[in-house]
């Protein structure tokens, strides 16, 4: 084990009366005992994680490799029991006769996700810069941006259905009588523009919050040295604001990919303009195939655990808040940032 | 101890919960299921519960307190499940994979009596509690798994063809039999001036269950089937793609309008209602909102209903409707067939016919005079129903559907001609109808 000796400072004030047993024995706490301590004090956290993310994961996974036996016997009856296939729940998606189906609802799902996301952080930061400086009623508009946010989807899913209607609101502002629900490239622009009215205020508002933290002389600075507006965005804000941006676009991007219920609703199932990868582990769960329906949910959870590890590694996004760390730190603490990751991954993982 | 090692620790921790949670499960080899050698007996008394989608008309509730007062030991629970017909299944399906006792009686839809039976969702039940004789056949047929009863008839669907009676008796026009005669009296309509900005025809023909169903009736309007009377599927037929021919080319000329490709029930029927469409295809629920005088319908009184129009005579609707099973994995299930002797007995299937204008079972409730009156199209709906034709019975019904409202939509839409369309459903349903 480690010998990092771990420096606890004594302060001014006397410990305090009563003490449990660990802090009888020398302020300097030998590093194993600490150790014990910690992984006590922690272990009830970990047994409720296990519960409910670990072993919906490993369960869902294991599920992926059987499947339900099919066809009935001569009394017309269904037969019980799984079958083990292994891997071929995975070749069949990629190589059997729904091989098609898949790589739709991949190409869709990440379209919607480069597409949504990329518009909602051109709104979002552009909100954010408005809402950052004083006016009146600043903090009516701050709460009232968070409306679309606090709408549940399902129920902004129906209200976007309702404008989108061909006899709707969107069709009469338009003078077009465009078929929004309907197969085609009409359908997946409206669930861009529903998705993207629900959460562009998220970025906004996380946005903001990395705005407030710029102190003013900085801008002051600019300023003085003749920098105009677009130049202290692009050079001074953006930079400085990047860490609270990567971190909503991160948690945006892990979302889309998952994104299920504004399409299902608004739009309906079996629609291959606006098919997602989820809505694919839904459809094989629904007709009680809940082996591929696994299947589809694990790659689902794979492709998001790459996407995440790509921005935590490559673009920096500082999840857990420790943009101080030195470079040996931030290799040591990949594997603590990624489980953070896994939590907001974990709703994708178990379709049952 | 580091960073590292304290995240290793961790991580093993979690793994370690996960894999004594994950120990738990079974993995049984498959097992055949027992062959039935006539229905079990079924056996308990007690409380028990009704698994229903949404009760408009409050109808069920009064009829379930009706039945608590009389059976104070045998007290009847209503749970409303959601409102669409796959949440519904949904819902029961999900409580039979966990062998949940807390739905008993289950209000099924036509079509999903095969997978339940199949499945063992359902327990059969016995034909000599029930006089089968005295309900429509059809109805009776849909709620049989290969020749065994496992469900009783509650509710039955047929469709109907809604015409404007105003604007034909203008015309001087009949209720047409054949889609010659609805397209030729379209014409004759639309020249009238205030039918100028009116559409000919519409059905359900968004990508979901009713697009089978209007699938179905087209196909058997031209005399073909999607599967024959040995069970095995026969689209790819002349027959079926004059049928869904018609469909495809009205959306062409124009006598379907374009935004029909989006509508459900409640979408054509505000169109109808709206004066927007000259003829519809809907289900027998429509009369009733479409004669209401609060101002919701422009048509009150100017229209009619006639049996489903076909290629050389009358056409075939759809058999649609509702049957009541009992799961099995209830407990309880003899105080459970008591209540569905119950509600379907010819007094409460009136009630409901009185409250819900749906139609019933019972063939002795199209012949009473009395109801003739309140309800008109009764008539219409029982020959509808007596010469409808029921969707594919197949346990994977779910991926038959699926298929069909695939290959229809893309005809619909000219995405695909109607020979690829019905060759590739045809090459589908082999799979799929075994």
């Amino acid at each position: 084990m480690d010998r990092k000796e771990i420096v606890v400072t004594t302060t001014a004030p006397a410990p305090p009366a009563g003490p449990p047993k660990a802090r009888k024995q020398s302020p300097q706490m030998s590093p194993q005992g600490s150790g014990k301590l910690a992984a006590l004090l922690l272990s009830p956290t970990f047994v409720v994680l296990g519960l409910v993310i670990a072993y919906p994961l490993i369960s869902a996974m294991r599920e992926s490799l059987y499947r339900k036996p099919e066809g009935v016997d001569e009394s017309g009856f269904v037969q019980e029991g799984d079958i083990w296939v292994g891997i071929k729940n995975y070749t069949d998606i990629f190589k059997g006769d729904t091989a098609d189906r898949f790589w739709n609802a991949f190409g869709n799902t990440s379209l919607f996700t480069l597409t949504s996301v990329s518009i909602e952080i051109v709104i979002g930061v552009a909100m954010a810069l408005i809402m950052h400086h004083a006016m009146r009623g600043k903090g009516l508009v701050r709460a009232s941006i968070l409306v679309p946010w606090a709408i549940p989807t399902a129920v902004s899913a129906l209200l976007w259905k309702w404008i989108f209607q061909t006899d709707g609101i969107a069709n009469a502002i338009l003078n077009q009588q465009i078929l929004w629900t309907a197969e085609g490239q009409q359908a997946f622009w409206a669930v861009v523009i529903a998705d993207t009215w629900k959460t562009a205020p998220f970025i906004g508002l996380l946005t903001l919050a990395g705005l407030q933290i710029i102190s003013g002389e900085v801008y002051e600075a600019a300023k003085v040295d003749g920098a105009n507006a677009w130049r202290t965005f692009w050079q001074i804000t953006l930079p400085l604001v990047k860490p609270a941006l990567l971190v909503a676009v991160l948690f945006r991007v892990l979302d889309v990919l998952r994104m299920f219920d504004l399409p299902f609703v608004m739009i309906g199932e079996h629609k291959h303009s606006v098919e997602t990868l989820s809505m694919l582990a839904y459809d094989e769960a629904f007709n009680v195939r809940y082996g591929p329906a696994a299947a589809y949910a694990t790659l689902l959870f794979i492709y998001v655990v790459i996407v995440a590890l790509v921005f935590v590694k490559l673009l920096g996004a500082d999840v857990i808040g420790e943009a101080k760390a030195k470079k040996k730190a931030v290799k040591e603490r990949m594997v603590l940032t990624t489980l953070p990751a896994a939590v907001v991954i974990s709703s994708s993982g178990a379709v049952r | 101890m580091t960073v590292r090692a304290r995240a290793w620790r961790g991580a093993v921790v979690l793994a370690a919960a996960a894999l004594l949670a994950a120990c738990g499960n079974d993995s049984g080899t498959p097992s055949s299921g027992n062959s039935g050698g006539g229905a079990p007996a079924l056996d308990g008394t007690g409380d028990f519960t009704f698994a229903t989608g949404k009760d408009t008309s409050n109808n069920m509730q009064k009829l379930a307190d009706k039945w608590n007062a009389d059976n104070p030991n045998e007290k009847v629970r209503i749970v409303e499940l959601p409102e669409s017909a796959d949440g519904q299944r949904q819902q029961m399906v999900q409580n039979a994979q966990v062998k949940s006792d807390a739905f008993t009686v289950l209000n099924l839809d036509v079509v999903w009596t095969a997978e339940f039976a199949a499945n063992k969702w359902v327990v059969e039940l016995p034909q000599d509690q029930f006089k089968l004789s005295e309900f429509l056949q059809p109805a009776v047929d849909t709620a049989k798994y290969r020749d065994k009863l496992y469900a009783v008839p509650v509710y039955s669907d047929g469709g109907m063809l809604y015409y404007r009676k105003d604007l034909l008796d203008k015309v001087g026009v009949q209720a047409p039999k054949t889609w010659a005669d609805l397209t030729a009296a379209c014409l004759k309509v639309k020249a009238l001036p205030e039918a100028a900005n009116m559409s000919c025809y519409a059905g359900q023909f968004e990508k979901y269950e009713g697009l089978t169903v209007n699938f179905a009736e087209a196909v058997q309007s031209a005399g073909g089937v999607i599967v024959n009377k040995d069970g095995k599927p026969d689209v790819n037929t002349a027959a079926a793609k004059t049928g869904l021919d018609t469909l495809v080319q009205g959306f062409k000329t124009g006598a379907i309008p374009q935004k029909a490709i989006t509508y459900k029930e409640e979408d054509g029927r505000r169109a109808f209602q709206a004066g927007e469409l000259l003829f519809h295809r809907q289900w027998p629920y429509a009369y009733a909102k479409a004669q209401q005088n609060d101002g919701s319908s422009q048509i009150v009184g100017k229209f009619d209903v006639a049996p489903l129009p076909g290629v050389t005579g009358p056409g075939s609707s759809s058999l649609g409707g509702h049957n009541f099973a009992i799961s099995a994995f209830a407990k309880n299930k003899a105080s459970a067939l008591k209540f569905i002797q119950f509600f379907t007995s010819e007094e409460n299937e009136r009630s409901n016919l009185l409250a819900t204008s749906q139609a019933p079972t019972r063939t002795s409730l199209y012949e009473d005079a009395q109801l003739i009156k309140q309800f008109p199209y009764l008539a219409t709906l029982k020959a509808s129903i007596l010469s409808a034709v029921p969707r594919p019975k197949a346990v994977k019904y779910g991926d038959v559907t699926a298929a069909i409202q695939e290959n229809a939509y893309g005809a619909l839409t000219g995405t695909k001609t109607t020979d690829a369309a019905l060759k590739d459903l045809q090459t589908k349903l082999e799979e799929l109808v075994k």
